[in-house]
């Protein structure tokens, strides 16, 4: 299929009076990497939670893969997707979390293949057999067995992407992936991430690390009051802003 | 011992590391006067107890030692243990079913569960048994059919139904089931929203986030309260003897109303009620530990300490290193 894999016309949320996304226009490709970034409280983090519908939008367009988030079209009218229909699109795309939310009650092993026996029905051993790969992959074929609470935040967050990894998504959101580590095991996990691009994952990443926005990304988005503000190649946005507001936030971050 | 040097290295500790302060500590005379007061009054409870004062006076501990494996007094206390079971397993089914009612966005249904447990927390526990064991003079017969007056399916006379048996079961399970929603509600309260977060964009559905996410964390919650509910079920269940079901209370009374020996056969069933909620303690320990898996190495490091603390008289500070 081609077309863009996320598309976003018009896109508004309230949270009561509080308006978050006061109509967000945007376009991620196959393959892209696109990066958000912008103050907190700008809307960037409630526009990726919009996308797999752990929000729902108030008004305008939102799809994933030339299909609606949310609701089906029937002849011009909107009508809600069955909690099962939502389930099921939700399975398609990935999530990484700031606090990286891993299950603590479950080893590094049963996180990653919890999801594809329980949702996909994916036969157990073959399961593990993806995980293990999938941990291997980020680097932590030492820690199948071992429980969250005895990792460090970068080996936490390895493990999160893994298990988004497990249930084969098209697209991967990252909601500031690196934000809630130290410093020192940051790269680690912009490693996975770095790989992860150049193995043609779709991907939206709200970060503030400038440098990987400018190495990895395909566009970079400066959002701020719910509204995008600029949006070009990281290498304009980033570099050399054309809008006031982005070059002062960049100023201040960098 | 005022003139320590604290600066000079014993011999025995390594070079270049200074010695332990060595303090004078301070003089608590009001702890030594309370320490004596406790033990006069001890001595004199054991020393009451102790002597008997005659053939019939007294704690008698020859009759206790005599109904103490009577055949039924342990009978009664078999049918504490199966009561209680029973009673805590209702409870706990219903309590989890209530506290999922209680926080779904259906507001009926939350409604429902609310006020299921505004009723069953607002009665005394004891008026709720006489109910239960008086049901059939207010359903004659129940009917399970075709709601109302259409045609029934199963007919029962409420009596044989629901026995005393059944009544005591079903009063304290009820009851029970009303306390352990807000157990449970507040232990699913308790786990992060981020479980959930994450859980659903695995394409998680409701059912499987509560069983597989968010109660296997709750248990941690859930379980010390549940322990406590398990004791005071235990000793509840004492309240069944009010409609004559012969549970342990019942069944020394049964014993004491013939013979009279009221206060060895009291003793006696608190005995028994004595090892029974001991027990409970021991298994509350273990069970908890089981569940802490996967949960802070600190908080069982603390765990152990305080059990260590326990036996050595003394609080332990920090966790060990």
């Amino acid at each position: 299929m081609t077309g863009p894999m996320v598309k976003a016309e018009g896109v508004h949320k309230r949270f009561g009076a509080n308006e978050v996304l006061k109509g967000i226009d945007l376009e991620v490709g196959r393959g892209e990497v696109m990066c958000m970034l912008g103050p907190s409280g700008s809307g960037k983090s409630t526009f990726l939670r919009c996308i797999n519908h752990l929000e729902k939008i108030n008004s305008g367009r939102l799809s994933v893969d030339g299909e609606l988030v949310g609701y089906r079209d029937a002849g011009g009218k909107l009508h809600e997707l069955r909690d099962r229909e939502v389930t099921t699109k939700r399975a398609q795309i990935g999530m990484v979390f700031q606090q990286f939310n891993l299950f603590p009650h479950m080893t590094a092993m049963e996180n990653v293949s919890l999801a594809p026996v329980r949702v996909q029905k994916v036969a157990r051993e073959e399961a593990r057999k993806r995980a293990k790969t999938l941990l291997e992959r980020v680097g932590l074929s030492d820690k199948l067995d071992a429980y969250p609470v005895a990792l460090s935040g970068g080996q936490q967050q390895r493990v999160a992407i893994a298990r988004a990894l497990a249930m084969q998504p098209k697209l991967m959101l990252f909601d500031e992936p690196t934000s809630a580590l130290d410093p020192e095991l940051v790269g680690e996990v912009l490693d996975v991430m770095r790989q992860l691009a150049q193995d043609g994952m779709t991907m939206i990443v709200v970060t503030h690390e400038m440098g990987f926005a400018r190495e990895v990304g395909d566009t970079a988005v400066f959002m701020d009051g719910g509204v995008v503000v600029e949006s070009g190649p990281p290498g304009q946005v980033l570099v050399n802003p054309r809008e006031e507001r982005t070059r002062t936030f960049l100023s201040k971050v960098l | 011992m005022a003139s320590a040097d604290v600066t000079k290295p014993r011999a025995d500790k390594p070079p270049g590391r200074p010695e332990d302060i060595k303090a004078v500590p301070v003089r608590r005379p009001w702890r030594w006067v309370a320490a004596a007061i406790i033990l006069i009054i001890a001595a004199s409870l054991i020393r009451s107890a102790i002597v008997d004062t005659g053939p019939n006076k007294g704690f008698q501990w020859t009759w206790v030692g005599h109904f103490l494996f009577d055949s039924r007094v342990l009978h009664g206390v078999v049918v504490t243990i199966r009561l209680t079971v029973l009673s805590m397993a209702i409870g706990i089914v219903l309590g989890v079913l209530l506290a999922v009612m209680r926080l779904s966005p259906n507001r009926l249904v939350s409604g429902a569960s609310w006020i299921y447990i505004w009723f069953f927390r607002g009665t005394p526990l004891l008026v709720q048994i006489l109910f239960w064991n008086n049901i059939g003079a207010l359903y004659k017969t129940i009917v399970l059919g075709v709601p109302f007056g259409g045609p029934g399916l199963i007919h029962a006379n409420a009596n044989t139904l629901i026995p005393t048996s059944v009544a005591v079961v079903l009063a304290l399970g009820l009851n029970e089931g009303a306390y352990m929603a807000e157990i449970v509600r507040a232990g699913i309260i308790s786990v992060d929203e981020g479980q959930t977060e994450a859980a659903q964009s695995l394409g998680m559905s409701r059912l499987q986030i509560m069983r597989l996410v968010v109660l296997p964390q709750a248990i941690r919650v859930i379980l010390p309260p549940t322990g406590n509910e398990m004791i005071s079920m235990l000793k509840n269940s004492s309240l069944a003897s009010v409609v004559a079901y012969t549970e342990a209370l019942y069944s020394v009374q049964l014993i004491y109303s013939v013979n009279y020996k009221t206060i060895p056969l009291l003793i006696v069933v608190s005995i028994w009620y004595l090892v029974m909620t001991s027990v409970l303690y021991v298994g509350q320990y273990f069970i908890e530990r089981r569940f802490g898996r996967g949960f802070s190495r600190a908080e069982q490091a603390t765990m152990r300490a305080r059990w260590l603390g326990l036996s050595r008289g003394g609080g332990v500070e920090g966790p060990p290193p």
